[in-house]
């Protein structure tokens, strides 16, 4: 007996998978923009912040980048509701995505700042600017144009993990596989088929972040 | 029969031809200096007799044999052919003793005992036989280079190439460099030289070729050609006017 | 009702915590195995194998491995009838760690300089000898802290693997939870004790690394 693949079931279909790819970009989208931000101000703080705010930071960064993220899902999911924070299942999609982006990308972006010369600080000093405002205009956008590939490669990551927020019943790409596979009984093929939609959306994002990249950070490569 | 023999070699790099037709005969114990501008070809025309770049044209044999492009013929080429190069490129994670012992247990399957007396008699020939024990980056860049000569020697080539061997020394450390490349000459040994140390280059080479925009613009013996140069390039090239 | 105590809840955890260690180990070197495989393809002379290569690397680093996961499950499940949670989760862990390990790998290489390879081909090496002798040693001691820190991601892999029903650390924190209703307590320890096998690894990765700056400062 040999197995007998099929994929016309794809046509009958195709909406939910739409709506799961929907999904899918929608909380990358949210995770990207908002994690960016997170990261950002992160990093300030590491860098620059209140002495009291550092370990603070520090703590938070370590913590995230060592546990799985489906456990710091799991975690705002089932475990916050306890203490009476309830939230849709969207919401906790989101906000895990970005807690997650967050902790790395204030990793990246540090990397980023601290490979900056240090006569950049100190020409922004001797120009009356704040340790701030030479931070936010001479700091900030060459280290952003340094680490862009880094940053672009973790916004990929995050997109490919969020496939777990299928587990609290978030509708992505994922949730509309395993519905998918549930109702036609063909498990492989219907795996087969959001693997490659995935791994279409993976190159394709690159592809955008890198033009996002030459957008925003114009100029000469550091 | 010359040694080393160079036959309308051509050499393209995309579509900027680097080597427009070379002819060199090297007779065995000759000492020749190729001296010319920056982007004239020198270097590359060294790196073309290695087989470290193919030829586009033309070709190269070295002791009657030809240089063909696979790994069996390049290997018995470079065992013919030492190379020395601008940057010693020593190998970092070994001594300069394992260094000049690397390859002659490698790829001649010398017993290691042997490889170890060659490497310390080769050391001792550059100056260095205190230093079998050192790691590269405990050396003087002359010292260096000097090791990266000694691993050459090891292998008992017919000639030796020397990529501009002296340009990444500072000022101080030239000398003891170019000391033992001129004991190499006096012994006989074939060299093969891009150099930018014109000196040098009349004191001890045999033939000097200057080369222009990738051919051969002049060739001869050092008092001619840096005594009576005959074409304007040159001329300009030595600071004559 | 049974009342637990934390102790119980601890305990269980941790007795869980040695499939997610176990699992850990047999993806990591699995994975290396299948990596340098990779990476003689990846960096070799052959056309075909290097094509093939740049496809599995992109493959894998381009899905995500939960979807790997799925299709080691249900994919082995078409060739034999019963597949075990632990095959296809070992499976799929180390095809993935593979991918990421070749990658990294790849670029430990190529950082090695030209000058080497060249040097090395004068003397009339061999690729093989060249890798073997000149290439790998050096690249070897740039590739560790790299690797030490890709060994947390292959850590926190495993956990996906218990939604394929693979019963580790994960697993038995949803089972624990479902039993004392105490998601927060029971998924805080989950979290800490993930935490504590991760961290080690992310700190020695960050110390050899700055061992290994120091080192190349100096030369």
């Amino acid at each position: 007996m040999t197995y007998q693949f099929s994929f016309a079931w794809i046509i009958q279909y195709w909406p939910v998978l739409a709506k799961g790819i929907g999904i899918t970009l929608e909380l990358t989208l949210v995770g990207a923009v908002l994690g960016v931000a997170l990261g950002t101000a992160c990093a300030w703080a590491r860098a620059l912040g209140p002495n009291w705010l550092k370990p603070v930071v520090a703590a938070y960064v370590e913590l995230i980048r060592n546990t799985p993220f489906m456990i710091q899902l799991f975690f705002i999911f089932f475990g916050l509701p306890s203490l009476g924070v309830q939230m849709s299942e969207l919401t906790v999609a989101n906000l895990a995505m970005v807690v997650n982006l967050g902790a790395y990308s204030c990793e990246i972006i540090r990397a980023g700042i601290q490979a900056t010369p240090r006569g950049q600080f100190e020409a922004g000093a001797s120009l009356a600017m704040t340790p701030f405002e030479t931070f936010r205009h001479v700091v900030l956008l060459p280290a952003m144009r340094r680490i862009w590939p880094a940053l672009s490669s973790q916004i990929v990551i995050v997109m490919l993990g969020s496939a777990v927020v299928s587990q609290i019943a978030v509708e992505d790409l994922t949730f509309a596989a395993n519905f998918i596979q549930s109702r036609n009984f063909r498990a492989f093929e219907t795996y087969i088929v959001s693997t490659l939609v995935y791994l279409v959306l993976a190159i394709a994002m690159r592809q955008i972040l890198s033009g996002i990249g030459w957008v925003l950070f114009p100029g000469r490569k550091a | 029969m010359s040694l080393i023999a160079i036959t309308e070699v051509k050499k393209r790099f995309g579509s900027n031809e680097v080597l427009k037709g070379i002819s060199i005969d090297v007779q065995p114990g000759e000492v020749i200096a190729i001296i010319g501008k920056s982007g004239s070809g020198k270097s590359t025309l060294l790196r073309c007799i290695n087989g470290l770049e193919t030829i586009d044209d033309g070709s190269i044999s070295v002791a009657g044999a030809q240089l063909l492009p696979d790994e069996i013929h390049l290997k018995a080429l470079r065992l013919k052919v030492g190379m020395i190069f601008q940057q010693f490129n020593l190998f970092p994670h070994l001594t300069a003793g394992r260094n000049v012992m690397l390859s002659q247990m490698v790829v001649k399957k010398t017993p290691k005992d042997e490889a170890e007396a060659v490497a310390r008699k080769m050391l001792d020939r550059v100056g260095l036989s205190q230093k079998f024990d050192a790691y590269p980056e405990e050396l003087s860049g002359g010292q260096q280079q000097r090791v990266a000569i000694a691993r050459a020697l090891a292998m008992s080539p017919m000639a030796l190439l020397c990529d501009e061997i002296t340009s990444a020394l500072d000022p101080e450390l030239v000398a003891e460099v170019l000391a033992v490349v001129r004991e190499l000459a006096a012994e006989g040994m074939t060299l093969l030289m891009v150099t930018h140390e014109m000196k040098f280059a009349r004191d001890v080479c045999s033939r000097v070729v200057f080369m222009h925009q990738g051919r051969v613009h002049e060739i001869g013996r050092p008092e001619d050609v840096f005594a009576a140069p005959k074409t304007v390039e040159l001329r300009q090239f030595l600071g004559l006017h | 009702m049974v009342e637990f105590t934390l102790w119980d809840i601890l305990r269980n955890l941790l007795l869980a915590t040695r499939w997610t260690i176990l699992l850990s180990l047999v993806s990591f070197v699995g994975g290396g195995l299948v990596g340098l495989l990779l990476l003689f393809a990846r960096i070799g002379k052959r056309r075909f194998a290097r094509m093939l290569a740049v496809g599995y690397i992109e493959l894998f680093q381009g899905t995500p491995l939960l979807m790997q996961l799925f299709l080691a499950f249900f994919g082995l499940g078409l060739v034999g009838i019963d597949v075990p949670a632990w095959l296809a989760a070992g499976t799929a862990l180390i095809l993935w760690t593979a991918a990421f390990l070749a990658e990294i790998w790849r670029g430990c290489v190529e950082s090695i300089a030209r000058g080497q390879w060249e040097a090395s081909a004068s003397l009339g090496m061999g690729r093989l000898q060249q890798m073997r002798y000149v290439i790998l040693p050096q690249a070897l001691k740039i590739a560790i802290p790299p690797t030490v820190g890709f060994s947390v991601q292959v850590v926190k892999g495993t956990a996906l693997t218990s939604i394929i029903g693979f019963v580790e650390l994960s697993k038995a924190g949803s089972v624990v939870t479902n039993a004392t209703f105490l998601p927060f307590t029971v998924y805080g320890l989950v979290a800490l004790i993930y935490f504590a096998l991760c961290w080690p690894l992310s700190k020695s990765s960050q110390i050899l690394e700055r061992k290994l700056n120091v080192a190349h400062r100096d030369h």
